[in-house]
This record gives C-alpha cells, structure tokens and sequence, in this order.
C-alpha cells in the first residue's frame, strides 16, 4: 500500500454489492468448492509424497461409495451433524452468536445417559427412549438457556459464554462418568440399555428418520410460524422488530430454548442411535463444524442438509485417502480446513465487488504529471 | 474576491448503487473564509465533505490544491493535504481521555535519513575561509570540514549513526509520557477553548465532545476545517461561544466550511454561501449581498406549480391530542419540549421544521418507540368513543388496544420493512400476528395462532403492486433491490392497508420522483377523504402548503405555532421554522 | 512439595500466557480469533517440522547444536503460526468474512496440521533438542526456594512474561498501542484519525498469532520434553478464557496463567478422587463467566471487551 504515489487512484476500490443473482451466487459459491478440491489434492500430492494426482479424486469417491457400508455411515454422519446445524441455526439466524452447541450437545447426550444409568433395565425401552428424550432435551436447553438470559438481560457476550459453557459442559461429564466407573479408568464402557430398534436390520436408520423428520419440521417451523418469522425480523433489524412490536429479549430466550431442544436431540441420537455411551468427546467437534456447516448453509434447512453432506462427503472421502497414501487420520481435518477457507472465503465476492482503477484515468496520469 | 484559493472540487459526482448523490459539483473555498454549505436535507451536503476528508471516494471529478489535482484515498491523506472534518456523528473512542483522542493517529514528523545525510554532507563541504596571515598572496584560504581524514571519518560517522538516531526519535514519537499534550493544551488555550482535557469522552457533553473534536482537527494541522452540522446540538450561548472561536480561526487565515440548513445562522457567521440542492451545485454568494429569502429559493427550488387536489377537511373530530410532550434522548439531548397539538379526523396536519428538530422523536414517541419523560397522548376512539393514553405503551400494547395506527417511518429499510424479506414477507410485518384462517363451518373461521398466513399478504401484496403501480420482478422480489419510490409505495401501501384511523408519515416523498411523489400525496389525500386524521412530516415548503390542512411548525423540539395551509406563505413558515418570529429565542435549553 | 507445585505451575502457566497475550492482541484489533487454539497447534507443528527437519538436515542426533537447533525450531514455529495468522487476516480483515466463522475453521485447520505433522514426523533428537530449550540458569542440585521459583526455569518462560510486560507496555504507553486499541474501539474513529484500520487489524493479529504460536512450540519442547501430544487446542480455548478473566490486560495475564496453571495441576498434587479432580478442573471456566457476566452488569466502561470486537470493518458503509 505505502509505495502506491500518493498523487494516484488505487489500483481497486471496494464497493459494497446491493444484489446479486441468486445463480451467480452460487455459481462463486460453486466454483470455491471446487477450487478447494483442486488445492485439496494438490495439497495430498505434496504431503503424500508425489502420490498421483488422480488417487486422491478415486480415494475421495471411493471412501464414500466404495461399499454399503460407507454410504450408511455418510448419511449416519450428514445426519448427526445436520441435526446439530439444525440446532444452531435458530439462533444464527437471529445474529446470537451461540457457539456452544458442543456444550449443548453433550448435556444432552449426558442427560440419557444419566436415565440410562438410573432407570436403565427398570422400564420399558419404549419408554426408557421417551424418559431420555425428555432427559437431554431438559438438559440442553439449560445448557442453552442460560447464556441467552445473560444476553437479553445484560447484554453479555453471548460467543465467550456460550463458549465456556462447553467446558464446563466437558468437565461435568468427566465429573459423572468419574462416578459411575469407580475404577478410574475414566471411560464408561456401553451400555445395553436405551439403545434404538433397528430398522431393517441396520443401526442407523432411526437417526436419519429423526433427522429428517427434524430438519422438515424446522423449515416449516422457519417457513410457516409466527417464530420463524420473528426470527428473521429480529435477526434483520432490531429496530424494525420493535417498530412491529417484538419483544426482542423474549424472542432470545425463546429461539435458544429451541436450539436447546434439538441440541438434546441430537444428544439422544448419539447416546440413543450411535455410540451407547457418553465421553468428553462424545461430540467430536461436531458442535462446532456444524456451526460451519449451518453458516454455509444460510441457515435454511435443506441447503443445510446439502452442506452437511458435502463436509461429510470431503471428511469420509479424504479420510480414505489418507488411508490409501498412508497419510495418517489427521489429513481430512487439513483438507476440510482448506474447503472451509475458500467457502468462507467466496462470500466476499458475493457480498462486494472489486472495481478496478478504470483504464482511462491511468493514460491521462503522465500527461497531468508533464503538465503541472 | 482577492483571496488565494485553499482547494478546489470540479465535477464532482457521487453514486450510491442507483442513488446519485452529488452530480457534477464545483466548489471553491477561499483562504480565511468562512463558507455556509447550505441545502436540505439529503442534498448531498455530507456526501460531498466526505469525498473531501477521504472517507468517500468521488466516482467522477477531481480535487484541486494549489492548483495540482491531487487524489484524497483515505483521511490520512486529507490530513496531509491540511484538510479535517468534524463529523455530525462524532469520531470520538469513548473510553480514551480527550487528550488521547486528539492524539489519534498523529503522524511523526518526517525524518529522512536520505535527505538528513545530503544536509550533513553539504554542512561538511562548506567552504570555510582561515585568514592566513602568513601567506601575502592568498590570504584567505578556503578549508573544508572533508579536507582532513578525521573530518572525513566524522562525516562518515554522523552519516552512519543516522537511521540510529531516526529510530531513536521513532521510539521518542511513539512513547506516550504520563505529561503528554502540552500542544494540544497551546492549541485550546490559544483559541479560547475551556476544557478539561484529562476527562473520559463518556463523561462529556455533547459540546465538549465537539470542543474535543475542532481541538483534534486544529492539532493535526488543519487549515481547512469541515463541520457538519455544528449547531444542532448546541445551544444558543454554546452556539455563539463555537462562533467566536471560528472567527478567531478565520483571523489565523483558516479556511473554514460549516455545513448547514439554518439560514440565519449562515447569515449570522459565514462570509459565502454555497447552495447545494438535490445533490448539485446551485451557486455561490458572497453573504453580504444576499438575503434569507433569496437563499431559501436556492435552497428549495423556485415555486412551482404543483397543482395537489385539496379537498374540504370532513367531519373533523379530535382524534389524538398530545399535551406537554417531552422527550429526553439518551444522550440527554432535550428532543421534544412541552409539545402540544391535536390531530383531527378527515384532514392532513402538516408538520415542518428543520431537519433534526425532533420530527422523528414526535413520531416514534406517539408509535411507542420512544418513551416521553412527560406528557400526554390521547386517542379518541371512533368507534368505541373511549380516551386512551398511549403514554409508556409499547406499540404491540397500543395495536391491542384497538388503537388503528399506521406509521410510516423515516427509516425505511431500517425500520419500515426488512430490506432482505420479499414484499409478502414485509406486508406479513403488521398481520402476522394474526394467525392463519381456518373455516370451522360455511359462516365461522378461526384464526389459530402460531401459524403465519400468507396467503392475505400476498393478496394485500399484489394488490398494492397493481393499484400502487410497484414496479417489480415479482412479489419475491427482495425489498431492498427495488427502487426508491417502490420501496415507499410498498410501505405506504401496506400502513393504508391496516384501515388506521391516525395516519402518521415521515419524509414519505424524500428521495422520490416526481411521479411516485404524486402517488404518495395522492394516497395522503384519500385517507384523509376517508375520516382519517393524517400527520405529514416534509421538509418540501412548497408541499406542505398544497397538500396540508393545518402546519405546525417545530424549531429545536418546540412548537413555534400552527398555521392554516390555505392562508400561510413559504416565507412566513420559513421565519417560524428558525424560531425568528418569536422576540425571545435564546430561551436556556437544558444540555445533559 | 508445595515448592515444586508452584514451580510447575509457573513453568506451565508460560502455555496460557503465550497464548492469552497473542489473543488479547488480536482482540484488541477488533479481531475476535476463535482461531487462536489452532495457531497454537500450528506453532507446534512449526515447532515439529523444524526439529525433525534440522535434525536430518545435520544428519542425525551427533550433528545438534543448540542455538542451530533453537533458533530453527522457533523460525519454524513462527512460520507456521504466521501463516495461521495471515489466513484468518486474509478472511476477516480484507474478504470481510464472519470472524467466528473463520476462526473456528481456522482451529479446525491447525488440530488437523498438528495431528498430521505430530503423527508423521520423525522426532529422533526430540529430547536433545528439548534440552536445550528446558536449560535454566545454573543452579546447583539443591536449589534454595528462591532458585527453584524464579531461576529454574528454560528460556521460554521468561520470554513469555517479558513479551507481556512489553505488549502492557505498548498497549498502554505507546501512540502505536493506543491507535490499535482505537482500532478496537471505533474502527471508523480511527479511520477518520488516519489510522490504517487494516494495517493495524494485520499488524496485531499476525504478531499476535506468532506470540500464540511459541504457545504451541512451549508445550511440545519444554512441558512435555520433546514428547508430541495433542492437546494443545484445550489449553488455546483456556487462553482464550484468560483474556476474559484478565479484561484484556496482558500484564495481569501473567498472574492469571499462573492462577489458571494452578487450578489445571492442582489435581495432581492434591490427594483427591477423579471426579474430584474434574471438579478442580471445571474451576478456570466458571471463574472466567463469573467474570464476563459481572463485566456485562457492572458495565464499567474499561472492563468492556473492545467495542467492536468480532465486526468487519468497510469504510463506505452507509
């Protein structure tokens, strides 16, 4: 910047963008996919050692369609993850930065297994199910809760509360599973209780019904509800929420207690549908990711579904990849970091446009220099 | 005019998306002078200061100092070209001392290690002449600093030591001393200022906090002052304390411009008017052989003939009577003082005023956005005949209540609509409420909660677009990429739609044509035609005085009189609206 | 006991303080990092690659001196966590991206870069290296209290509380301190003043990581002793914690790392269950919302986080 003449235009300006075409949009928001791909592998070429360019695009497919198996655990995967983006959107949309859905997530997944614990074998799975539910649902949305009073009350900063409460979130079921596994060990085995029927002989497929019966029910919930709609308002403009009369803090406390409610869901799905258990990282980041996920999704459920699935898909795929060059299980978060970095990244050239010095004003440059 | 010129803007223009802001303006400031940027509101006035300390950038035209056309990126280079502005919104850190704002982002004096080694080497090739008595030929004899090797090593040594001793005085800049600003307290005690500055920006006054800023400009060398809008905030002792310093500037031959819309203070302090009007260049006048009225006419454009159907006021029953309002902004700005009115069914009750003269608060506070620190606002039911206060209502409180206000705030995108929400969307901001529709039966239907209809909005939608003409894509359409008028009609449109029985509107026509201007005013008029009491907020003189029944003029939150819009003149609502009627207008206004 | 406790605690506390100072920074630049767990991990991956890079470049463990092998490892460890610093500036100071966003895909990056190069690297020489850097100052095998609480420490540790000493210092004597923290504040303020907004936000955010980042190299060179774990991105959210609990003052971040450091070993000098431990554990972070949420009530205007912390900055906003 500092060796540019002062007596010069810049050589670009940016100016904010009012419209844009909803194809254009995501024809950048496509193209940036794609070019993360392509740095993706360029990426595995160089660690891997000069493996061929064309392994990491046969791994990518491979580690997700290669057998039944994988494609089950890709949509098992998109379906946790979705439904905690399902979790944060809520109150992304209403610009509150709730970046503990780790935290949420995981009281909700203690909070079955606390009934597993006490109630496990005493009564019906049927209704073992339904107690949990209710369990990490009540869970969660204290979890969630007590940020968004803080918030509304006080105007605390909701992205450093919420981020704490994860930890405390990770300590309290360090607390609990100290207590239930007196030998130290500091893992609770699984447990046999509470598990999900299978369907059609398969683990899975509860969760992803669930999900999917959530994810409908949160676009309609955003598409067709009074709620919904004082969501987006408040989100918008505080002030046109309460020129129409919105009590904007109730609106707060409310949208978290339904980020809650799914976060226990999703709680149950992984206690309920997929691990039997509870640890520290029962939640695996996801809590986060999906913050990502649900970010680049805009917050609206289907595209949501579809993000989801392309991070699982990258995820799964690199994590193949990796195995096939002998990379090691950390390569997929390097190659997901990098589609997160130009997805992230692409939104600049939807939101402004980059306009250059024009061409003209730099022929007339020398001949005002002569001149004065 | 004798004096050398200070800086020079030709052809400036300015673009907002599809707004223009300024078109081709040409502006020239003298060298210790004062100039009155004169214009209404949204005339461009800022805009164009902003291209001149470097806060916009002008998409056409150039800027001329000392005759070379420079180019200003940012506010560091209008620093160095000695421009500086004091913003309307001041830019200001709370948290930091006075003295630490005015510190902001001074730049060390330049020090070149380059230019500094020619300067000691042309020092050491001085010639010195040593008179050699010895020597009868030549007596004087030239000796140079170089001649010896120890002069020469010194030289090398001074040179050397340079970028040390430019990183020493680096470090010596940057250090900030616990006794620090002894030039920032010169600069205030040489104009005159009193201020403490050692206090908090949060705990300041707004005309210390402007005191701070002029402060700031002064000491970063600035010797073209910008201010925006100096005396809104100020009262009248303040005001007079602010001119007396800017003609002490003027004394110390700084250029000083004052952007504003009060007429007498600009005959008041400046030497030359500049008129600004719908973002371009009217002309310029020297004050002195000009008069009010003239400058009013520049100002708000020749009379035109603007041929507005008036009908006869109907029935005319007290709707909403406001008594002794006051408002008091968090600030502690007085906004509104004692206002007192009565809006009547079946006729338009024009308000006018200088931009800022608590329109806005007047509105927000009878809607229930604002909570008044005194008074009264009584409706008057039509249909049930009952009075209720909407005082410390909320405006979802007022809506149950029955009370059928409709409000059209200056705010449009802001508060009006939601910009990123289509046209159902927004029609859905005032029904949502309600619920969705179900038939029990052939005759009963039920609103269930919870659930949004949408089907009445688009209805409403579609019908605005067709009756209002709304030029759109679709009902889809996000709000914010239509256009100005389309934007207005799709708010008024959905207001008219709530049946209200007090019609409020804010600057409804600003940034209109002319043709969607005619459809506003037209709409106005069938509501009044209908039994609706309508309260109009425009700053058009020429419009108030078709369209309204009755005018109330407000001047700095106070109610300066009522006239009648048949039988009132431009001039005489222009004297109200800067307060020069009434004998006594220095009356104390409280100040935080 | 109590000696070797609190000696461990300091030499721990340097983890949290190289990070809390590189955040606090970044922060004070209106940038809310959330990124900054991640940089640390970068760092220690920087930290790894250089070592193992040197070791083989001066073939094998014989060839290892130790300014050769410091000053590589931590040019490594500065590299690595520029180039974090530098993606996240990329993203949120010129593509005006969310910050939150970015930073978490920033963390997300650096656990994969340190899992990766920590899986990968070959750490033959590990312990030599690590020797250098845990080498204090010449005490004889029985050190008296004093030598044991101030002078036995390696050289990272001492840097770590003269960067924060510094970094209170520019923060709050210097113009370049108190134009960044303008920057914090009022981002349009200080544009209007002729403060490069995005000079500073790069400025602060990119020294910052690298502060952040000799976090990372700390841990897997003195703490563990040359020993790869992957747990750093817990301590970078505790850092994260601190600059709450210190409102955004560096100097008091010494003290605070050392009470967090404290709270973090505490169980394993204490006689105490598991469960009991975790409970200790929980300590740091429920202080630092006690902290945040008084903060918000009592609203004393020097408590508050910069005011336009987590915002982009676009001059022409209208």
């Amino acid at each position: 910047m500092t060796n540019i003449k002062t007596d010069r235009e810049p050589l670009f300006r940016i100016v904010k963008r009012d419209n844009i075409a909803r194809g254009k949009a995501w024809g950048i928001r496509i193209g940036a996919v794609v070019i993360a791909i392509l740095i993706g592998a360029v990426v595995s070429a160089i660690l891997g050692g000069g493996s061929a360019f064309g392994t990491f695009f046969s791994g990518l497919f491979e580690g997700v369609f290669g057998t039944p198996r994988r494609i089950l655990n890709l949509f098992q995967n998109t379906a946790i993850l979705l439904c905690i983006a399902l979790a944060v959107a809520p109150a992304f949309k209403m610009r509150f930065w709730n970046i503990g859905a780790e935290g949420q997530v995981l009281m909700g997944c203690l909070g079955s297994v606390v009934v597993i614990q006490y109630l496990g074998g005493q009564i019906d799975n049927f209704w073992l199910i339904i107690v949990m539910f209710l369990a990490s649902v009540a869970f969660s949305v204290v979890w969630a809760v007590i940020p968004a009073i803080f918030k509304a009350k006080w105007r605390t900063n909701e992205t450093l509360f919420t981020l704490m409460m994860n930890y405390v979130a990770m300590q309290l079921v360090a607390i609990c599973i100290f207590a239930w596994v007196p030998s130290g060990s500091g893992v609770l085995g699984t447990l046999a209780d509470g598990r999900f029927p299978l369907i059609g002989g398969q683990r899975y497929i509860l969760n992803i019904i669930l999900v999917a019966v959530a994810a409908v029910a949160l676009f309609l919930y955003f598409r067709f509800s009074k709620h919904g709609y004082e969501i987006s308002v408040v989100g918008e403009s505080e002030n046109t929420a309460k020129y129409v009369g919105i009590n904007v803090k109730k609106v707060i406390i409310r949208t978290m207690v339904l980020s809650g409610v799914l976060c226990g869901l999703a709680g149950l799905l992984l206690v309920g549908g997929t691990n039997y258990s509870v640890a520290v990282d029962s939640v695996d980041n996801r809590g986060f990711t999906a913050i990502l996920v649900a970010w680049l999704g805009k917050f609206s459920p289907p595209a949501m579904a579809f993000t989801s699935w392309l991070y699982v898909f990258i995820d799964q795929g690199a994590k193949n990849v990796a195995t096939l060059m002998g990379m090691g299980e950390a390569f997929p978060d390097i190659i997901t970091g990098i589609f997160f970095f130009f997805v992230i990244g692409c939104e600049f050239f939807i939101n402004y446009k980059v306009k250059f010095r024009p061409r003209k004003k730099k022929a007339e440059n020398p001949v005002e220099e002569v001149a004065s | 005019m004798a004096k050398p010129v200070a800086v020079q803007m030709k052809g400036i223009s300015k673009f907002f998306g599809e707004v223009v802001a300024n078109k081709d303006v040409d502006l020239t400031v003298y060298e210790g002078e004062i100039l009155s940027l004169l214009g209404e509101n949204g005339s461009g006035k800022t805009t164009l200061m902003n291209m001149l300390s470097g806060i916009y950038f002008p998409d056409e035209g150039e800027v001329v100092i000392e005759g070379e056309p420079v180019v200003i990126r940012s506010p560091r280079d209008a620093y160095r070209y000695k421009i500086g502005m004091v913003h309307q919104h001041f830019k200001l850190v709370d948290v930091f001392t006075a003295l630490d704002n005015i510190l902001l982002g001074e730049e060390m004096p330049r020090y070149s290690v380059k230019e500094r080694a020619a300067e000691l080497k042309e020092e050491a090739a001085e010639p010195r002449y040593v008179v050699d008595n010895d020597d009868a030929e030549a007596p004087v004899k030239t000796v140079r600093a170089t001649d010896t090797k120890a002069g020469r090593a010194k030289l090398a040594l001074r040179t050397a030591v340079l970028p040390v001793v430019k990183l020493f005085k680096k470090a010596q800049f940057n250090w900030l001393p616990r006794k620090r600003g002894q030039k920032a307290r010169e600069i205030a005690a040489k104009y005159g200022f009193d201020i403490d500055l050692n206090k908090k920006i949060y705990d300041m006054s707004v005309s210390e906090k402007q005191t701070v800023e002029i402060i700031k400009v002064l000491y970063r060398g600035a010797d073209i002052l910008i201010l925006d809008e100096p005396t809104a905030v100020l009262t009248p002792q303040e005001t007079e304390k602010l001119f007396d310093v800017l003609r002490n500037m003027r004394e110390d031959g700084k250029s000083i411009i004052i952007i504003t819309h009060k007429l007498n203070e600009v005959m008041e302090i400046s030497d030359r008017v500049a008129v600004l009007r719908k973002g371009e260049f009217i002309g310029a006048v020297n004050t002195s052989e000009t008069s009010i009225p003239q400058l009013t006419e520049m100002m708000v454009g020749r009379k035109t003939d603007l041929n507005i159907h008036r009908g006869d006021p109907v029935g005319c029953e007290e709707r909403l009577t406001v008594e002794g309002l006051s408002f008091t902004d968090h600030e502690g700005v007085q906004k509104l003082k004692d206002v007192s009115f009565t809006a009547r069914s079946g006729e338009i009750l024009g308000i006018a005023g200088i931009a800022g003269s608590g329109q806005r608060e007047l509105l927000e506070t009878i809607a229930g956005l604002l909570r008044p620190s005194k008074g009264t606002i009584v409706y008057h039911d039509p249909a049930t005949g009952k009075d209720e206060n909407l005082v410390k209502k909320s405006p979802a409180k007022i809506r149950e209540l029955g009370v059928r206000l409709s409000f059209v705030p200056e705010d449009r995108l802001g508060m009006g609509l939601v910009g990123s929400m289509d046209i159902i969307d927004n029609m859905m901001l005032r029904s949502y409420k309600r619920g969705i529709p179900v038939k029990i039966d052939k005759k009963h239907t039920v609103n269930v909660p919870l659930i949004l209809d949408r089907k009445r909005p688009r209805q409403l939608a579609e019908r605005i677009i067709q009756e209002l003409e709304v030029v759109t894509p679709s009902t889809h359409t996000p709000v914010r990429r239509l256009s100005g008028g389309n934007i207005q009609k799709v708010l008024v449109g959905r207001e008219i739609a709530a049946a209200p029985t007090v019609f409020m509107a804010a600057y409804p026509v600003r940034g209109l044509d002319i043709n969607s201007s005619y459809t506003i005013y037209n709409l106005l008029n069938e509501q009044k035609e209908k039994g609706v009491a309508v309260i109009y907020v425009g700053e058009d003189l020429d419009v108030l005085i078709e369209l309204c029944d009755r005018i109330m003029v407000i001047c700095a939150g106070k109610v300066t009189g009522i006239v009648d819009g048949r039988t009132t003149d431009k001039e005489t609502i222009g004297l109200m609206m800067t307060d020069s009627l009434s004998s006594e207008n220095s009356e104390e206004v409280a100040n935080d | 006991m109590f000696l070797t406790f609190l000696q461990s605690a300091i030499r721990f506390s340097a983890v949290f303080l190289f990070g809390s100072v590189g955040e606090t920074l970044t922060e004070k630049s209106g940038n809310l990092n959330l990124g900054i767990p991640g940089i640390m991990c970068m760092g220690a991956s920087g930290a790894i690659v250089g070592a193992s890079t040197y070791v083989a470049a001066v073939g094998g463990v014989g060839g290892i001196t130790a300014w050769g092998a410091t000053l590589v490892t931590i040019i490594f460890a500065l590299l690595f966590s520029l180039l974090g610093g530098l993606i996240y500036c990329v993203l949120t100071a010129t593509l005006r991206c969310n910050q939150n966003v970015s930073g978490l895909a920033l963390t997300t990056f650096g656990v994969g870069v340190l899992s990766f190069f920590g899986g990968s690297a070959d750490t033959t020489g590990f312990t030599v290296i690590s020797g250098f850097f845990r080498q204090s100052f010449p005490i004889g095998d029985n050190p008296n209290w004093f030598e044991t609480l101030f002078l036995s420490y390696g050289c990272l540790v001492y840097i770590a509380i003269i960067i924060a000493v510094i970094a209170a210092i520019v923060l709050k004597k210097t113009r370049v301190g108190l134009n960044l923290r303008a920057v914090g504040e009022n981002p349009a303020t200080a544009d209007a003043a002729g403060i490069s907004v995005t000079n500073y936000k790069y400025g602060a955010t990119l020294i910052g990581s690298m502060i952040a980042g000799l976090g990372g190299l700390f841990y897997i060179m003195d703490q563990t002793g040359g020993v790869v774990e992957y747990t750093i991105d817990t301590y970078g959210w505790m850092a994260v914690a601190l600059v709450i609990f210190t409102v955004w003052r560096p100097n008091w971040a010494i003290l605070g790392s050392i009470l967090f450091s404290i709270l973090y070993l505490l169980p394993n000098y204490v006689s105490v269950s598991f469960a009991e431990r975790e409970v200790i554990k929980m300590i740091p972070y429920l202080v630092t919302i006690v902290v945040l949420v008084i903060t918000s009530i009592v609203s004393r205007r020097e408590s508050q986080p910069p005011a336009a912390l987590g915002l982009s900055y676009f001059r022409e906003e209208r």
